[in-house]
């Protein structure tokens, strides 16, 4: 347990009436790529939103390498090495790509209270960033302002900004959502090439990519864990093949 | 908000620094051309363009990279211009002790008021950033023992070490040149370093930048006592100018008047504030020498401005030459 990346212990979460986080326990190790899947509502973002810090529990506990991140806000929680890709796409549009991703790796090393010299001619951030872009395949549209990139390449900037963090732990909200069949490829091959280099948890709706990534995968309903395990253990799981996979799987 | 501000280019064009060294060149000019005219009304009249340009830019870099619209920035030219009265009062007017307070008391000003005001964000931030405005414009108009509504007079012009630098006209002339020259220059770096890369980036999507560890709060407030000092340094220089001071400096007018000369020269360039600055003030002597109702005119072209020239003069400029180069 003490070397979980990510260690939830009884999440709750509830909007009035509306239990959306019932009891969550989750435990994430590191390299580990666990998939959470569920219907919709089943209150997966809001478990995201949870762990990054944009909605607050109502009880529970949260570790990140041993430390309690419940009660800090986002911005400490992503200094601690917590980074994370959006549901509907987040970038800075009217950036370069190159600069999205330059003011991650700004975020992680040196003090951003710089007032003088051009960050842009930092050769340092730079290169960083720029290696960041050629793992996703995107240092040929290193120079295109965000808001001009295809919907894809911009679910790429997005890990490329999470890659330049080199965080401990990255939090993936549906990276394939809206993107084409060849795009959603293209990032599955991406994440396959991270596995293993820091622990994931991937929210997904794309059970081709959840089966062929995934270490763990938890089933998420009504905002309980159906259940939890290998992706063999989770398919054959009798419960889960009524609750949900069911049609999806055959 | 996003539809008014252009995308900030990544590199400096040479059409950019062109244009601002034929800014530049033509005010260090200005004098000489003076001497020719009504010397004493037009120096007084462009030091008065070039006090509010400084202004400008300070609301240029607020509204056009911090995505943060002030409407209550003409408090800190009253502030700056009050100390400078103030002290001026109980016999301090030397510069070398005056400055440094006017700024200080603007960036301090700044600091308070913007811990609050960033609290919120759109329109509550343009309502709570008016409110700070009123309170510094009634509270001014309060200090009975300084003029009251009235204003007061200042003794003299501010010294520099005991000697009389701006008894001359050109003096403080190109002072304040100086200083507008070293407020333009530094916020051009400030927008293109780290911490401008981060106040730009709040305006894009604070939630992203939260997400990967930036205190956005923190960093904006920084964007606004730097603002707020330079406000500060406009009103140091305003009160020298007309060597008077009233509450009609933080009047909610002068703010909008502020706004309405950055998108007239064009929102998030910089230097469009300087052009804006001097076209808003040069058009309403002009237009005042007409007719007294010169707002009815100064109003409809304003719309047009931004009806038709989204960049501001700078940007009407530009779409112009681009045009005629098409053919």
């Amino acid at each position: 347990m003490a070397d979980a990346v990510l260690l939830i212990e009884n999440l709750r979460k509830r909007f009035g009436g509306l239990v959306v986080t019932d009891g969550v326990t989750l435990e994430i190790g590191p390299g580990e790529l666990h998939a959470v899947i569920g219907p919709n509502g089943a209150g997966k973002t809001t478990l995201i939103h949870q762990i990054s810090g944009t909605l607050t529990p109502d009880g529970g506990r949260m570790l990140l390498n041993g430390a309690d991140i419940m009660p800090l806000p986002p911005n400490e929680r992503a200094r601690l090495g917590l980074a994370r890709s959006f549901q509907i796409t987040s970038v800075l549009p009217r950036f370069s790509a190159l600069e999205n991703v330059a003011l991650a790796v700004q975020a992680r090393s040196g003090s951003s209270y710089r007032f003088l010299r051009p960050a842009a001619r930092e050769a340092e951030l730079n290169d960083q960033a720029m290696a960041a872009l050629t793992e996703v395949s995107l240092d040929h549209r290193a120079d295109i302002v965000a808001a001009h990139l295809s919907h894809g390449e911009k679910r790429a900037l997005e890990l490329a900004i999470a890659l330049a963090l080199e965080p401990k732990l990255l939090l993936l909200d549906e990276p394939m959502a809206g993107t084409g069949p060849e795009e959603s490829e293209r990032i599955v091959a991406v994440l396959k090439k991270l596995k293993g280099r820091f622990a994931m948890l991937l929210v997904e709706h794309d059970m081709d990519a959840v089966f062929a990534l995934a270490d763990k995968i938890s089933v998420l309903v009504y905002g309980r864990v159906l259940a939890s395990g290998t992706p063999h253990e989770v398919r054959n799981d009798p419960a889960v093949t009524e609750a949900y996979l069911g049609e999806e799987l055959e | 908000m996003s539809m008014l501000a252009p995308a900030m280019p990544v590199r400096r064009s040479a059409r950019t620094e062109i244009a601002v060294a034929a800014i530049f060149i033509a005010l260090a000019l200005v004098p000489f051309a003076a001497a020719y005219g009504a010397q004493g009304y037009i120096l007084s009249l462009f030091v008065r363009v070039m006090v509010f340009a400084i202004a400008a830019l300070a609301v240029d870099f607020l509204c056009g990279f911090g995505g943060l619209i002030t409407f209550g920035h003409a408090a800190f030219i009253g502030l700056g211009a009050y100390t400078v009265a103030i002290a001026g009062a109980h016999g301090v007017t030397d510069m070398a002790i005056t400055l440094p307070l006017a700024i200080l008391v603007s960036a301090l000003f700044a600091y308070v008021t913007g811990t609050i005001c960033l609290r919120t964000s759109g329109v509550y931030f343009i309502m709570i950033t008016l409110a700070f405005g009123q309170m510094a414009y009634f509270i001014a108009g309060s200090l009975a023992p300084y003029g009251g509504d009235d204003g007061i007079t200042l003794p003299a012009r501010s010294t520099l070490f005991g000697l009389a630098v701006f008894k001359d006209d050109r003096a403080l002339y190109y002072v304040t040149l100086g200083f507008l020259a070293g407020a333009y220059f530094l916020l051009r770096a400030v927008v293109y370093s780290r911490f401008g890369r981060v106040f730009r980036g709040a305006r894009e999507n604070p939630t992203r930048m939260a997400t990967i560890g930036f205190d956005v709060f923190r960093y904006q407030r920084i964007g606004y006592v730097i603002a707020g000092a330079l406000g500060g340094l406009a009103g140091f220089l305003l009160a020298n100018a007309t060597e008077f001071v009233s509450p009609a400096y933080m009047s909610w007018q002068r703010s909008g008047e502020l706004i309405i000369m950055v998108i007239f020269g064009g929102l998030g360039t910089l230097y469009g504030a300087i052009v804006g600055a001097a076209s808003f003030l040069l058009l309403e002597e002009v237009l005042a020498g007409f007719t007294e109702n010169w707002k009815l005119i100064f109003g409809p072209l304003l719309v047009l401005i931004v009806l038709f020239a989204r960049g501001g003069m700078v940007g009407l400029v530009t779409s112009i030459k681009a045009r005629l180069t098409r053919g």
